[in-house]
């Protein structure tokens, strides 16, 4: 029983998530993704990287492969499953979660720290904050911009699925704040189950104490602890 | 069977912001061209054999739903021509 960390051809955060849930007690290990899940993880993270080089779209490739049928039948019955990054927009493209991630507005690749909201405080990705807390966690991406239909955009906020939003370091969720141009200030979402979210900032590069300015990050990963 | 070519364009639905396809455009302008605007698009040729040309559209429709397009933010054609 362990929390499998699903490694891409072009992946490249997955022993960083391996080490900061390491850090934090879990026990994980990467998977590689054509050998297919262990039986009866306890959690599977999506991690980020350039999976199939980004080709299509970020992350359309990783999306439809075999794995992903079982990530989502094991996220069907109850089982974590946290998309980071190029995770989340892996995520998105296979219908985990509502909501596409596509080219920063400033159609540039954008590496710095952030300041999000915790929209929801009573999902296990985010039981460790309070409701409006802010916390710090960096992002690192070219295509991170959160697009919605106004339609779907109306569902998952009268559903209060949005977990995070961009914000500045007072909590103020502001266009100055939005980093990529996302719809809502959008950084995250929860996917039908709180069980199952995704988000474009890096909370594995915000949890071990030696390597940055924050550990903001280590909260939504003891999710799995 | 028929040989086609059946050919997918995918661009971004009306609306949805294109930042790739604005810096094209300043590039352009940048070069002295003057434009009042500039769409950019994906297109797929796909060669493929089908008893008749709507079997031929139908699969690539099949493939643009399944891969080559994101309905969140894309719409597509599919044109069909024998090879």
């Amino acid at each position: 029983m362990t929390v499998a960390v699903v490694q891409f051809g072009g992946s490249n955060c997955d022993r960083d998530a391996v080490r900061a849930l390491d850090h934090l007690g879990v026990d994980a290990e990467r998977v590689w993704h054509a050998d297919g899940l262990p039986d009866d993880p306890d959690g599977i993270v999506l991690p980020g990287g350039f999976s199939y080089g980004d080709y299509l779209r970020a992350g359309a490739m990783a999306a439809r492969d075999p794995i992903m049928a079982e990530v989502r039948e094991a996220a069907d019955e109850g089982v974590p499953v946290i998309g980071v990054c190029n995770g989340a927009q892996i995520g998105s493209e296979s219908g985990l979660t509502p909501g596409a991630f596509t080219t920063n507005a400033s159609a540039r690749f954008q590496c710095e720290p952030v300041h999000l909201r915790v929209e929801r405080a009573d999902t296990p990705w985010t039981a460790a904050y309070d409701e409006g807390d802010v916390i710090e966690v960096p992002i690192a991406h070219g295509e991170g911009r959160f697009e919605i239909s106004a339609d779907a955009h109306a569902d998952l906020v009268g559903d209060d699925r949005v977990l995070f939003r961009y914000c500045d370091a007072d909590g103020h969720v502001t266009d100055a704040a939005n980093p990529n141009g996302s719809t809502d200030n959008v950084a995250g979402v929860l996917g039908e189950r709180e069980t199952v979210a995704v988000l474009m900032p890096h909370p594995e590069r915000a949890t071990l104490p030696d390597l940055g300015r924050s550990t903001d990050g280590a909260g939504i990963l003891e999710a799995f602890a | 069977m028929t040989a086609y070519t059946a050919t997918v364009t995918v661009r971004l639905k009306r609306g949805v912001l294109d930042p790739e396809a604005e810096t094209t455009q300043q590039a352009l302008e940048r070069l002295g061209f003057e434009l009042s605007d500039l769409r950019s698009a994906d297109r797929f040729e796909v060669d493929l054999d089908a008893a008749d040309a709507d079997e031929a559209a139908d699969r690539a429709d099949e493939m643009a739903e399944r891969l080559l397009a994101n309905p969140t933010i894309h719409d597509y054609d599919v044109a069909v021509a024998e090879r």
